[in-house]
């Protein structure tokens, strides 16, 4: 879902030069052919721009969605995917019994980093899937002795849906909130514990805010009181350390797409030096540094990612849908609904460079101040009024 | 190895390499044990092999620069 809304916001906020806008998350690739010509091999039914090379790309601070594909991953799956293309379950032939050595060393590899067994590890299409397979499955396969699951109001859509869903099986979902620095409370998460609890499931780390769970602590608790912990770890494995045994956590869901840390502290601290009224959403203390979510009141957000269209930005809301809700995530840390519109969230990973963050920083500072002098809320701001003591008329 | 990682196209691989490749070396100038420098370099002359031929795939799928890399010089 936030890929989705990424790309629709990078398309739409491109130059017409570009072509017709993509209807769809994949657009045709603009390749260069081999012979350097400066033309790009685009298919023949989009629109040719003789502008095309003045294009330039956008920086990408969307890690939270999916990074980059690092070289050396590539060049590690290029052999399986042009000549060792065997079926790993093929016993009888070499290309079977290659197949099948990639796959356990790739097994050992998420194993080490994880501190599990290699064959505890399952590969899945994505962590959403795995999301899916693991609280449908652990639900259903216990349906007979216990209804009741456990989960936090801040988790990802898959995880919500899937409860959801399974409520309308007839199961029972306690969804617990969360305090103002994103973190859960461990004393409710006690208290929610049922004798007919079978599952609970918080992330490790957010994916909006980049808050840490306290995820030791969850695990005991739920180990103690005999309720499977799973945890969604796709921004955080990789990035914090985590063992499964340590942490006595049952079930893990990990994304491929989104493994591997941070200018953050540079960006963070420009920021809030030039401008005021910045606010930072989620813990400042266990929080992980390469996933920031900032609040610039006064300024509207979509019209500060439309401003910012040199740099591949996400924001909080949830805008794909007619209704302009802001994310349920900053609801459920008790952000107040206009700052909550206004929120962006930087991503940065390995490959992000300082020279990135900084002009990155540069512009967000320079549109901010721009759309805060056209905003008459900022005026008011400036005369000494409160906002909370206007009294707004309807119409 | 440095001057294989200049070649790649896209900005954050370049970035990333030449970066990787001066840390890592200045972390381990120290190391003196001959067998561990020996297992070192081996890694290193195979990760220049990897360095290689991603560069001529990148150079290959090569797209548009980023918005920055018009206003800076890469640091070489």
């Amino acid at each position: 879902m936030l890929l989705w809304t990424a790309w629709r916001r990078v398309a739409a906020a491109l130059p017409a030069a570009q072509g017709p806008r993509p209807e769809a998350p994949t657009r045709g690739l603009r390749l260069r052919v081999a012979d350097h010509a400066p033309q790009s091999a685009v298919p023949s039914n989009t629109a040719t721009a003789p502008e095309m090379e003045s294009v330039l790309r956008p920086l990408y601070m969307n890690v939270q969605a999916t990074t980059p594909l690092d070289p050396r991953v590539l060049d590690a799956m290029l052999p399986y995917l042009v000549n060792y293309y065997g079926n790993p379950h093929s016993r009888t032939h070499a290309y079977g019994w290659e197949s099948e050595a990639a796959m356990e060393r790739a097994c050992q590899q998420v194993a080490s980093l994880t501190g599990a067994d290699p064959h505890e590890i399952i590969f899945t299409s994505g962590a959403t899937e795995s999301n899916n397979i693991a609280i449908k499955g652990v639900a259903r396969f216990y349906r007979s002795r216990k209804k009741h699951l456990i989960t936090s109001q801040t988790e990802h859509k898959c995880v919500l849906d899937s409860c959801r869903s399974l409520e309308a099986e007839g199961f029972q979902v306690t969804y617990l909130p969360v305090k103002k620095s994103g973190i859960i409370d461990l004393k409710e998460l006690e208290a929610a514990i049922l004798p007919n609890t079978s599952l609970a499931s918080v992330m490790s780390v957010n994916n909006e805010i980049g808050v840490k769970q306290p995820i030791s602590e969850i695990g005991r608790i739920c180990s103690s009181r005999k309720v499977y912990f799973h945890t969604d770890a796709a921004q955080a494995v990789g990035k914090i350390p985590l063992d499964v045994n340590d942490m006595k956590i049952d079930l893990m869901s990990i994304s491929g797409h989104k493994i591997y840390g941070p200018k953050a502290e540079r960006l963070i601290q420009k920021i809030m030096k030039s401008l005021r009224d910045v606010v930072m959403n989620g813990d400042p203390d266990h929080h992980y540094p390469g996933c920031i979510n900032l609040s610039f009141a006064y300024v509207e957000g979509e019209s500060l990612l439309m401003a910012l269209k040199d740099v591949a930005l996400s924001s909080g809301s949830a805008c794909t849908s007619a209704s302009l809700e802001p994310s349920y995530v900053l609801r459920a840390i008790g952000t107040d609904e206009d700052l909550a519109h206004s929120s962006i969230r930087f991503g940065i990973g390995h490959f992000t460079t300082e020279e990135e963050v900084d002009y990155t920083v540069e512009k967000c500072i320079y549109h901010v101040k721009r759309l805060r002098e056209m905003s008459p809320l900022w005026e008011m701001v400036q005369d000494g009024i409160d906002l909370k003591s206007i009294k707004w008329t309807q119409h | 190895m440095l001057r294989e990682s200049k070649q790649f196209s896209a900005y954050n691989y370049r970035t990333y390499a030449i970066r990787k490749i001066r840390d890592a070396f200045r972390e381990n100038k120290n190391v003196k044990d001959p067998v561990e420098i020996q297992t070192l370099v081996n890694k290193a002359k195979r990760d220049l092999e990897i360095i290689h031929r991603q560069v001529h795939i990148g150079q290959l799928y090569s797209t548009d620069k980023l918005i920055i890399e018009n206003q800076e010089k890469p640091k070489t």
